[in-house]
């Protein structure tokens, strides 16, 4: 049964189709790996009889040579989608016992084409967070460990249930969101590859909102050909979502041509930081040398305002927060807490219900987009977002894609930095910038810390050239020839 | 420190969240830490730059103003704390 949960995507979908194995039993070995790794705390419901019951009507359409281009792949989806009569809670208290009576876009764009549905994943409440630390449901553990030393590690965040499950083969893949790099750094942090499409590619719709004008789904995966796979059926128009793209999804699979030659790569110079570990510099320089190697040209731009991002992003992100969040109020759903008054049962019930980050958020949102502080801080990080978004534009007449790091660290052990928000938030320095200006972006696993933790480098591509990011990401994957695993430490 | 006791407890009640007394020193240092951390956007000159209203540039669409859906009304009320012949019910707000 093991041997089942070692294909990745597009193998299994293979052997799917040539009826080599059943959904059934592939997703049944899934199902009995989910079990053994509660310890990760990466699911925080598992919905093993759906499972099942999904494989069966699975074979019976591969048995016909009907399947759709996901037919019998066992998923798991982050609780920030909604997923009709199967509990949702974003893992906020405020959203106890919420069972959504409609599925999102996204979510029913994939069991159309046949996936299966393993259960609900782990994440930072309501995707605020960089570690899973903040989740009401608590932390994630990091499949992965220090060489030699068992402190428990942190996934990564928002989408830490999404990536430590890719990780420890508990989901063939998972659906992640990416507001400010949700996506890339739990990718970066264990090993896996985390795409955040262009802002529109994939509907928001029925996905629980943090930001609305940084929100964007994604897959965490295996391999590039995995993220390609799964992006072609989770993207899509959708008139329910006003800012979701009217243009036709391309088979991203195709653009896998392992063919680089005369691709234009950008450095940008302005994410070698402060405080940067000397092996993530010289993991960057690797990368360079790899796609020269396979034949692209190396361009040095600029992105002057890069250091602005990150505290441009604290200002938007906690403003949209605080509007979005304003829906619980105790009445339509999930917690209620009573109070002396209606007031006082918004104020009581909300306090109860979130966590100390959402209030944070929330508090600094309100506090941005009150009377008096609303030009001098929201509308002056929107201001500060154009000129970031204008000096990508600029460096894309330079070059097609841009090669970074995807994170400053390897990952950092649970505990370490949540008494510091600040230092948390720095976490998402590589990442943020593409959210403010709402470009596409891929982390690929490129090597191992010194201390055998892995590290990833982002590829960030152009407004809707997910094309060109995955042929070059696919590159650069079997460069790395990333092979370690994680020891299955989390089975008794 | 940018923000104190009292604008903590304005900002709380604006939010609708219940601040203990006890919470609000807490609240002003984080809060005071993260706005003085992104005081440094003063540092960009944004005189000729419009605000960004979009990340991809689109034209927002419209729809005809009708009913698409089936009656929900079961649906929309069945997640609520309280609910009575099909409305949401709160605690009296007028006497």
């Amino acid at each position: 049964m093991t041997e089942l949960t070692k294909l990745n995507l597009a193998e299994a979908r293979d052997k799917l189709v040539a009826k080599e194995i059943t959904a059934q039993e592939l997703t049944q070995a899934y199902v009995s790996a989910i079990e053994a790794a509660r310890p990760l705390n990466a699911y925080v419901l598992e919905t093993a009889d759906k499972a099942i019951e999904m494989a069966k009507a699975s074979d019976a359409r591969l048995q016909k040579g009907e399947g759709g281009a996901l037919e019998g792949v066992p998923l798991g989806i982050k609780d920030l989608f909604c997923t009709k009569d199967v509990r949702t809670t974003a893992c906020s208290h405020i959203l106890d016992g919420y069972v959504p009576a409609y599925e999102s876009t996204v979510t029913a764009n994939l069991w159309a084409d046949g996936a299966v549905l393993l259960g609900k994943l782990n994440n930072d409440e309501f995707a605020m967070g960089s570690s899973n630390e903040t989740s009401y449901e608590g932390a994630v553990v990091n499949p992965w460990r220090r060489e030699g030393d068992d402190t428990q590690l942190v996934p990564g965040g928002s989408s830490g249930g999404s990536s430590a499950a890719v990780a420890a083969e508990i989901a063939l893949a998972t659906t992640a969101t990416d507001t400010g790099g949700s996506i890339r750094q739990p990718a970066a942090f264990t090993g896996t590859v985390g795409l955040k499409p262009t802002y529109g590619r994939c509907s928001r719709w029925g996905v629980v909102a943090f930001a609305s004008s940084l929100d964007q789904p994604g897959p965490i995966t295996r391999t590039v050909r995995d993220a390609a796979v799964m992006l072609k059926s989770m993207a899509g128009f959708d008139p329910k979502d006003t800012t979701s793209v009217d243009a036709p999804v391309p088979d991203y699979e195709t653009a896998l041509t392992g063919d680089i030659r005369g691709l234009k790569v950008g450095i940008p110079k302005e994410y070698r930081v402060d405080g940067m570990a000397a092996e993530i510099d010289s993991l960057w320089q690797q990368g360079i040398d790899w796609l020269k190697q396979a034949g692209a040209e190396i361009v040095d731009v600029s992105l002057p305002h890069t250091k602005y991002a990150l505290p441009a992003y604290y200002i938007v992100a906690p403003a949209e927060a605080s509007s979005n969040l304003a829906r619980y109020d105790g009445v339509r759903y999930g917690l209620r807490v009573d109070g002396e008054n209606i007031s006082d049962m918004y104020e009581q019930t909300r306090a109860a219900g979130f966590g100390d980050e959402v209030k944070r958020r929330v508090m600094v949102g309100t506090y941005v987009l009150s009377a008096g502080y609303y030009d001098a801080y929201y509308i002056k990080a929107q201001k500060v977002r154009t000129l970031i978004a204008q000096d990508f534009a600029q460096a894309y007449e330079k070059c097609d894609v841009l090669l970074t790091p995807t994170t400053p660290t390897p990952a950092f052990g649970i505990g370490e930095k949540l008494d510091d928000p600040l230092s948390m938030y720095l976490n998402d320095v590589f990442t943020v910038p593409a959210n403010l200006a709402g470009l596409p972006g891929i982390s690929v696993p490129a090597g191992l810390s010194a201390n055998g933790l892995p590290l990833g480098l982002q590829l960030i591509g152009k407004t809707f050239d997910e094309e060109t990011l995955l042929r070059a990401a696919g590159v650069l994957e079997e460069a790395a020839a990333f092979t370690a695993a994680p020891e299955a430490w989390w089975r008794a | 420190m940018s923000v104190d006791q009292n604008t903590v407890r304005k900002v709380a009640h604006l939010a609708r969240i219940a601040v203990q007394e006890d919470e609000l020193d807490h609240f002003a240092k984080e809060m005071s830490t993260i706005l003085d951390w992104v005081e440094q956007l003063s540092e960009v000159n944004t005189d000729q730059v419009e605000p960004m209203t979009s990340a991809v540039a689109q034209n927002m669409r419209v729809r005809a103003d009708e009913v698409t859906s089936p009656p929900l009304r079961d649906e929309v009320t069945r997640n609520a704390s309280g609910a009575e012949d099909g409305f949401f019910a709160v605690p009296k707000v007028v006497e």
